[in-house]
């Protein structure tokens, strides 16, 4: 029994080492398999085909910016050009702003052009992730 | 899926195309900064060189200067690249001392607390 013990107790140890060393190994880019990262790549994979069309995004705050879409990324942090807020008189600040960068967090919706949705490739597509997930 | 690396700064969403560039970053709490983008990180933290507060109150503005500052990502809202072409802001509006805005300011919290306050007595009163 004695021997038992002492070997559990050996095998915890060296679980706690490799733990460690993940640790201090080099920062990973986010890994896409995971359960949670798919849907994010899906939304991420959609705008980047939006690229070049004219969006308006409403921000949390109420501020809602039209704009043409330059970039998107992993966080869904957008970066407008030609931007013109939708309601100017009301934030008199935002006059002479023409690109902006939208950090992701702040965003409430992504309004779209009717004809910029392929409804059903975005339906196929997420279908295929819920069934792979 | 390829994730955007240092090369391809004109096509992804860094804000290294904003480097020393006067810039208006909006805060979570309302509050407008003007500054230089001295640097930043993923995310999104930025340090503002000679950076200002722009106090609007109504038709009244002031910049208050702050210096150097350093945001924490997570309180930022927006990051605009002002157009040094054209006005910053509309011709209506005049600008005004430091103790004048911070009248206006006070001015326009009472005001809002007031209304807050006498909704909260109509709704007290509740009429079925």
């Amino acid at each position: 029994m004695k021997i038992k013990l002492t070997s559990a107790s050996y095998s915890v140890r060296s679980i706690k080492f490799s733990f460690c060393s993940n640790l201090l190994a080099k920062p990973r880019k986010p890994s896409l398999f995971l359960g949670r990262g798919i849907e994010i790549i899906l939304f991420f994979s959609y705008f980047k085909d939006l690229v070049g069309r004219e969006v308006t995004v409403e921000l949390k705050n109420d501020l809602a910016i039209r704009g043409t879409l330059h970039s998107v990324d992993q966080y869904l942090n957008i970066k407008l050009e030609n931007t013109r807020v939708v309601d100017q008189d009301k934030y008199p600040h935002m006059l002479s702003v023409r690109n902006c960068f939208i950090r992701g967090s702040v965003v409430r919706y992504v309004q779209l052009p009717p004809d910029g949705v392929d409804i059903e490739l975005l339906h196929d597509a997420t279908r295929r992730e819920a069934r792979g997930g | 899926m390829s994730w955007a690396g240092p090369d391809d700064i004109f096509l992804s969403t860094s804000l290294a195309t904003y480097l020393d560039k006067k810039l208006l970053v909006l805060l979570r709490d309302g509050r407008k900064l003007l500054g230089l983008l001295r640097s930043f990180d993923q995310f999104a933290n930025v340090v503002l060189e000679g950076a200002c507060e722009r106090v609007i109150v109504g038709n009244l503005y002031c910049d208050v200067p702050l210096g150097l500052y350093v945001i924490r990502g997570e309180n930022v809202v927006l990051i605009g690249e002002l157009d040094l072409e054209k006005e910053e802001l509309p011709p209506h509006m005049t600008a005004v001392s430091e103790a004048e805005i911070k009248r206006a300011q006070k001015a326009e919290r009472e005001a809002t607390d007031l209304k807050g306050s006498m909704r909260k007595r109509m709704e007290f009163l509740d009429f079925d």
